[in-house]
């Protein structure tokens, strides 16, 4: 090996600086599941009837499937009597409150996070939902995104003020029968977002939720609901972090995006979850699902995700292509280092007319890590004049990582036009070399390219969460080079 | 400014280069000339430091001090600068973007402040008129899809930009016609003619063609042959190269 690869090898060996422990008294359920546990989880949160009944069947119907293995990530079986459901800091477990009634302790952990909840430091423009393991401890901005009659709260919140909304949409985009993951999450889910915007409203400021993992041995099972209504607009943004221990912690979340006529969300995630130590050893599981239905004429929802956390990523965000010239969109950068393993894409699922999508994948691999694109592109037997547009490009850092890319395209109506390109690159000797005799540093010249290899990504990354995704990468691959 | 003394040079356990001496002076212009396959291009790469090549013997002193202890990023904010034979390309980072990165590393290096957006944009403008480069270029990758000629006078805006003490360029005229030739030299000339006393800059022009040599008159000649320079003169010299050939010389090589 050239002394420049070593130096890649070092560069990519960085820490994770969000991975503290905040001790706090928490309410907690037994590690365990079982209908008696759904019910307290239910009881818990004061949930109406159809909640409890919905849960319940989602449970039964969990019970009768089995863990799916088609993906390309290894892991040992988990035992999911071990991981405790549900997990509250004492303070909040009574729901969500005002600012001063949140425990110092989780204030101060979200502005280590770089996340301030406390009003004179709010981001500006960012109203924030944060989520502290299994329940929403504060929303910011609700009372000035309520003036133009935009509903942004915890998903409890909106269950209890708002269960009309909750009840026609709750698991109308990913029902609890779609796979394995979302049938647990229908079943124990504790919080989550909110967010409805009305008629004809553009939502002024970007959304934004954070979830945060703290206690041991807890799952985090989340579920985000946005709906957005005619000729309306939202963006929203979710972060995630969780401390550094040596055991796996599972987070299964379901996201469900409804655009009605002409209504557009973007919903933008940069995803750094504990990715595990350098031996391969703790880190989060992350088993996502997220989808978006475009169920309106003109109807428009794009992914963008940054993953450079988790120890497995599996993670395909979708888009139903329901409504006539509806647009769908994914662009996505995954990184794995270490031994993380991500196995993530998209489906585009093209019904309705003129329907148009976009996927833009860029996964960098380094250390022993493994990157899989897995897209579905499927066109219906009614989507005339159906196009789309896939470009996935790996790249490689040094000799012990992979890539992979599976795409698949089902096409049943003639008039489809589908493109493909796929591309594999490493950072060679001689691009470094290059940079190094400019005088640029070898830190500063791996940064700058793959910045370069990511950008067509982080350009559709609102500004401010552009730059933080752009020093997201620079910490993940951090480790230095001499 | 630059001393090579009995430099020995291998490349996966080939020795290239065999004892070459080398002493260039401050404000100098040094053609190499020689055949392929005679170490020329070694000699480029291991004064910047490639890794790909491993000195067994010898020394290389620059400015007075050893050139070979430092990295090939320290060696550039000392002032060596490789003009690559084959300049390499950087998809998504914009030619624009790549200078200024450069130039600030090496002004961090000498700790001068970092130059700001706009002050390094106006002052870049002025050097892309010297190689006559379209302005287009600056904000397209660094050299993606650009042509050979448009690759060769990218490498010369660089070296303006950086202001190097010892360019050093590795068959710059290769594959060149004649008006980007022409316009590569004007681009050289440009950086040799501002020798104030206190910045006085070298050359080191590394070529196949006594061709590049009408445009920029060096002070020195010197023919390379199996790893060591064999004879060294006048700019005459290349014009005795183009009519003969190297077949004289390979008698005073073995």
């Amino acid at each position: 090996m050239t002394t420049q690869a070593k130096n890649l090898e070092r560069f990519v060996g960085g820490e994770y600086p969000h991975g503290f422990v905040t001790e706090l008294a928490t309410d907690s359920l037994p590690p365990g599941l079982s209908e008696s546990v759904i019910r307290q989880i239910s009881a818990k949160k004061n949930e109406p009837e159809f909640m409890l009944q919905w849960r319940l069947q989602a449970y039964r119907h969990w019970l009768t499937l089995d863990v799916p293995t088609w993906s390309k990530v290894h892991y040992p079986p988990i035992n999911y009597d071990d991981i405790i459901y549900y997990s509250a800091p004492k303070s909040a477990s009574s729901g969500p409150q005002s600012l001063d009634d949140v425990a110092p302790e989780i204030l101060q952990t979200y502005e280590k996070l770089g996340i301030p909840l406390h009003e004179r430091a709010q981001l500006a423009g960012v109203a924030v939902d944060a989520v502290f393991d299994s329940v929403s401890v504060a929303t910011t901005f609700k009372e000035k995104l309520a003036d133009v009659g935009v509903i942004f709260c915890s998903f409890s919140e909106a269950v209890q003020k708002h269960p009309e909304l909750v009840q026609q949409y709750l698991g109308s985009v990913v029902p609890f029968t779609d796979n394995f993951y979302a049938a647990l999450n229908a079943a124990v889910f504790s919080d989550g977002s909110f967010c409805y915007v009305p008629k004809g409203t553009r939502c002024p400021m970007e959304l934004s939720t954070y979830f945060r993992i703290n206690s041991l041995n807890t799952g985090q099972f989340e579920r985000t609901l946005i709906i957005v209504e005619d000729n309306s607009y939202v963006s929203y943004l979710e972060g995630c972090t969780a401390p550094m221990r040596d055991e796996h912690q599972l987070h299964a979340a379901v996201v469900e995006l409804i655009a009605l006529n002409n209504a557009e969300i973007k919903y933008a995630t940069v995803q750094n979850w504990y990715p595990g130590d350098k031996e391969g050893k703790g880190g989060i599981y992350n088993f996502v699902t997220k989808r978006g239905l475009c169920q309106g004429n003109y109807s428009k929802i794009s992914w963008t995700q940054v993953e450079t956390g988790s120890a497995i990523t599996w993670k395909y965000p979708s888009v139903i292509l329901k409504g006539d010239n509806s647009i769908g969109e994914f662009y996505s950068v995954a990184l794995t280092n270490n031994y993380q393993q991500a196995d993530t894409g998209t489906k585009m699922t093209h019904i309705g007319k003129n329907t148009t999508s976009t996927i833009i994948s860029k996964g960098i691999s380094a250390g022993h890590g493994s990157n899989a694109y897995r897209g579905l592109v499927s066109v219906g037997q009614n989507a005339s004049n159906a196009k789309n547009y896939s470009q996935c490009d790996s790249l490689l850092l040094g000799a012990h990582c992979s890539a992979h890319t599976f795409p698949y395209i089902e096409v049943r109506h003639p008039s489809a036009k589908i493109e493909h390109e796929a591309t594999t690159s490493k950072i060679s000797d001689e691009q470094l070399f290059y940079c190094l005799q400019r005088g640029i540093t070898a830190e500063n010249a791996v940064s700058m390219i793959i910045n370069g290899f990511c950008k067509d990504i982080f350009r559709k990354l609102p500004m401010e969460f552009a730059v933080e995704a752009q020093a997201l990468m620079e910490v993940s691959l951090e480790g230095c080079t001499g | 400014m630059l001393k090579v003394n009995n430099l020995h040079v291998e490349i996966q356990g080939n020795e290239i280069l065999n004892g070459l001496c080398l002493s260039v002076g401050a404000g100098e212009v040094h053609a190499i000339m020689g055949p392929n396959g005679s170490g020329k291009s070694t000699l480029a790469n291991v004064l910047a430091g490639h890794e790909d090549y491993q000195v067994t013997a010898g020394e290389v002193l620059f400015n007075g001090s050893n050139l070979l202890e430092l990295s090939i990023s320290e060696r550039a904010c000392e002032g060596i600068f490789l003009a690559l034979q084959y300049p390499v390309e950087i998809p998504g980072v914009s030619n624009v973007q790549f200078l200024k990165t450069a130039l600030n590393s090496q002004r961090k290096y000498h700790q001068l402040n970092e130059l700001d957006a706009m002050d390094f944009l106006q002052w870049l403008k002025t050097k892309v008129q010297q190689v006559g480069m379209e302005e287009q270029l600056l904000y397209r990758s660094v050299n993606e899809g650009f042509s050979g000629g448009e690759k060769k006078r990218n490498e010369i805006l660089q070296m303006l930009v950086l202001e190097p003490k010892l360019a050093i360029l590795d068959e710059t005229d290769s594959g060149l016609d004649i008006d980007a030739l022409k316009l590569v030299a004007k681009g050289v000339n440009a950086f040799r003619h501002v020798n104030t006393p206190k910045q006085q800059r070298a050359i080191i022009l590394v070529t196949h063609y006594q061709r590049l040599l009408n445009y920029i008159k060096p002070n020195f000649v010197h023919v390379l042959l199996n790893g060591r320079i064999v004879q060294s003169g006048g700019p005459e010299l290349a014009l005795e190269l183009e009519e003969n050939g190297y077949a004289s010389f390979v008698d005073k090589a073995s």
